[in-house]
């Protein structure tokens, strides 16, 4: 103990330390806090609903699993082909659509069917998508911002039709269109930059160039569209309809 | 009036730097992990498209739900007026802190591009409960400094019961948050259920009081200034409660699931024919995570052992464990169910149990979380005052002075 009268306080320097330190970590941990209210101010961004899409739109799919044939795989392999995906099936590879074989247990009935991205008016992975990513667009494509995606991954586990892949390791060669990734999720994008053109997804022309007519894709919202015709002819129904996620993609004969 | 002063560990100091630098090498060898996931992509983890969720996620959701418990002791000291435990809150806070920032570097890390960090911090999509919970759990760290600030600094005691209750309240929400990442999922049949935010909420209390169980006792005798039995009675006697709890909700949780014809397939997955499964439910989680934990409390031989309770704390952690593989990765197992009543089969694995086999990365990867948890709550012990200078009955039982911070 020293003689003066202010007595030292040894613990100034590491009070002071502390002090400063403090101070950083909190600017830090509010600094989330702080950027809320510019985001909230901010104008929206590139990857907002109205980029690209036309206004009233609604794009869908009709497919008729009475025509799909149990071991056809044109449309997974045109999609595989217009996308850039390995065609792989391992537990890691990526597969925007696959072929459903589906048997009623106690008739033995069989049927076979596509599923890809539903693309749902209310998608569940739009809602869990922590940075936004995971989007729909005005005309109903759902897509995912490769820009934004941090691959956390929430949304393969929202998804209730298993539609989303996680790019597990490097790519290379990806196509031009369509952006691709590792550390990101995927999902069928509806050939979303075919459609842009005017163009048709791979899949549905492949079926149709095949042949088998099983998949008409077109315009929900336009009753002239021959996809409203038959919507508003033959009994459609939503896999997983329970869940009323009023999906894009509707079959025939499930 | 007793002061109990709060000081940093000493003596010893050779086992402890061992300690710390096993604690160092863990962390080492988790980031060597990372730097290969990072670089050759997820392909090296056991993880699929079918299980994206491995056992980073179970030590990551383990030690967010162990923070929020950790914080506990500060909340009924604090909160519910219960002063004997106010010499114990600030190592309460402590722990809390520390947990959190474990289980968030893992998550963080085990991110398919943990560089768009930033991204993450930036952009909110808030009908997302994982945007909550990034603002959640960064909160809960900005208020728990500030609870331990006004508890270790006199001059802002009188603000402790603010920021206590401010904590208390955080945590609640951050831990709904937590529970509501699962509940939220309409797609799976493990997890759309309103019971998964209150259930993780009992699940704090339990695995939060273990860990604190388990630091205190383990800090305090490591350094002589061993707990009292009243005390260590108290404290085991909420464990008790504590646990019961968590089982009332397993029990209601599966009660309920059974009662659904459309979870029967689940439900007989995981309580029957699930394999791994199966086994961590019944043996991980229910004996070891529950019933022997309560055996060992409640047992006239056993409860007022110092072994039994340290024991109980560390069976509760590894059912914790347990309950998080089964919750998490049990309910990736079992397939989504797109036709029910329907056999499927397709290339990308529909209608079948999804294998999944924890890899070398993985491991790691969890065990740094753990360790990163461990080195705060070390380096904090050695070099700032969070533990009492006495922890025996007479010292604690005395109405104490607002606990004073001596270097």
């Amino acid at each position: 103990m020293s003689g003066n009268n202010e007595p030292v306080d040894p613990a100034g320097g590491r009070r002071g330390f502390l002090g400063v330190a403090a101070a950083a970590l909190a600017g830090v941990l509010l600094a989330p806090g702080v950027r809320l209210i510019e985001i909230a101010q901010a104008a929206p961004g590139a990857a907002s609903a109205t980029a690209g899409a036309r206004r009233g739109v609604r794009w869908g799919m009709l497919i008729d699993s009475g025509k799909c044939a149990s071991g056809c795989t044109d449309c997974v392999t045109a999609c595989n082909t217009e996308n850039g995906l390995s065609g792989g099936t391992l537990p890691t590879d990526s597969q925007w659509i696959r072929k459903i074989e589906i048997k009623e247990v106690r008739t033995g009935k069989t049927q076979s069917l596509p599923m890809m991205c539903q693309h749902c008016a209310e998608p569940p992975c739009v809602d869990v998508c922590p940075t936004g990513a995971s989007f729909k667009r005005a005309d109903g494509i759902v897509l995912v911002d490769r820009h934004s995606c941090i691959g956390c991954r929430y949304c393969v586990m929202a998804c209730p039709y298993q539609a989303r892949s996680f790019v597990h390791e490097p790519l290379a060669g990806q196509k031009p269109d369509v952006p691709r990734g590792k550390g990101t999720v995927e999902g069928c994008t509806l050939c979303v930059h075919k459609v842009d053109r005017g163009e048709q997804p791979a899949c549905v022309t492949a079926c149709s160039d095949a042949g088998h007519g099983a998949i008409v894709f077109g315009d929900l919202n336009d009753p002239q569209s021959e996809i409203s015709r038959r919507v508003a002819q033959y009994p459609s129904r939503q896999v997983r309809e329970d869940l009323n996620l009023d999906t894009g993609v509707r079959y025939l004969g499930i | 009036m007793m002061a109990i002063a709060l000081r940093p560990l000493e003596g010893r100091t050779g086992g402890y730097y061992l300690l710390l630098a096993a604690l160092a090498g863990v962390i080492l060898l988790g980031l060597g992990a990372v730097w290969r996931m990072e670089h050759y992509g997820h392909i090296v983890t056991g993880m699929t498209n079918q299980v994206v969720w491995g056992l980073p996620h179970v030590f990551a959701v383990f030690l967010v739900v162990a923070a929020s418990g950790a914080l506990n002791i500060a909340s009924i000291a604090s909160v519910f007026g219960q002063t004997a435990y106010k010499p114990l809150a600030p190592l309460s806070g402590l722990l809390a802190i520390a947990l959190l920032v474990g289980g968030l570097c893992v998550l963080m890390l085990d991110l398919g591009r943990p560089d768009r960090l930033i991204v993450a911090m930036t952009h909110y999509n808030f009908k997302s409960i994982f945007a909550w919970n990034v603002i959640l759990y960064t909160g809960f760290m900005g208020l728990v400094i500030a609870y331990l600030w006004t508890m270790l600094e006199r001059r802002m005691n009188r603000f402790t019961p603010m920021a206590g209750m401010a904590a208390f309240l955080w945590r609640v929400a951050l831990t709904t948050g937590t529970g509501s990442i699962f509940g939220f999922l309409v797609a799976r049949q493990a997890f759309d259920s309103a019971l998964l935010a209150p259930m993780f909420i009992v699940l704090s209390l339990a695995y939060g009081q273990a860990v604190f169980l388990l630091v205190l006792v383990g800090a305090a005798r490591w350094c002589g200034r061993p707990v009292g039995p009243g005390l260590l009675q108290r404290l085991a006697r909420l464990q008790v409660i504590f646990v019961a709890a968590t089982f009332y909700f397993a029990v209601v949780y599966h009660l309920t699931n059974l009662y659904f014809t459309k979870h029967h397939d689940f439900e007989r997955f995981i309580l029957l024919d699930g394999g791994i499964y199966t086994a961590l439910f019944w043996l991980g989680q229910v004996l070891v995570g529950m019933l022997l934990p309560l055996a060992l409390l409640l047992h006239p031989a056993t409860r007022h052992k110092v072994r039994s309770i340290m024991l109980s704390s560390a069976l509760v952690i590894l059912g914790a464990l347990a309950q998080m593989y089964v919750t998490i990765i049990g309910g990736q197992a079992f397939p989504l169910v797109l036709f029910p009543g329907r056999q499927v089969s397709s290339s990308f694995r529909d209608g079948m149990v999804n294998a999944y086999l924890p890899s070398i990365p993985e491991w790691l990867l969890g065990l740094c979380g753990v360790a990163i948890a461990g080195l705060i709550v070390l380096v904090a012990l050695r070099f700032l005052g969070f533990l009492p200078e006495r922890l025996d009955d007479a010292a604690m039982d005395a109405p104490p002075a607002a606990p004073a911070h001596r270097e």
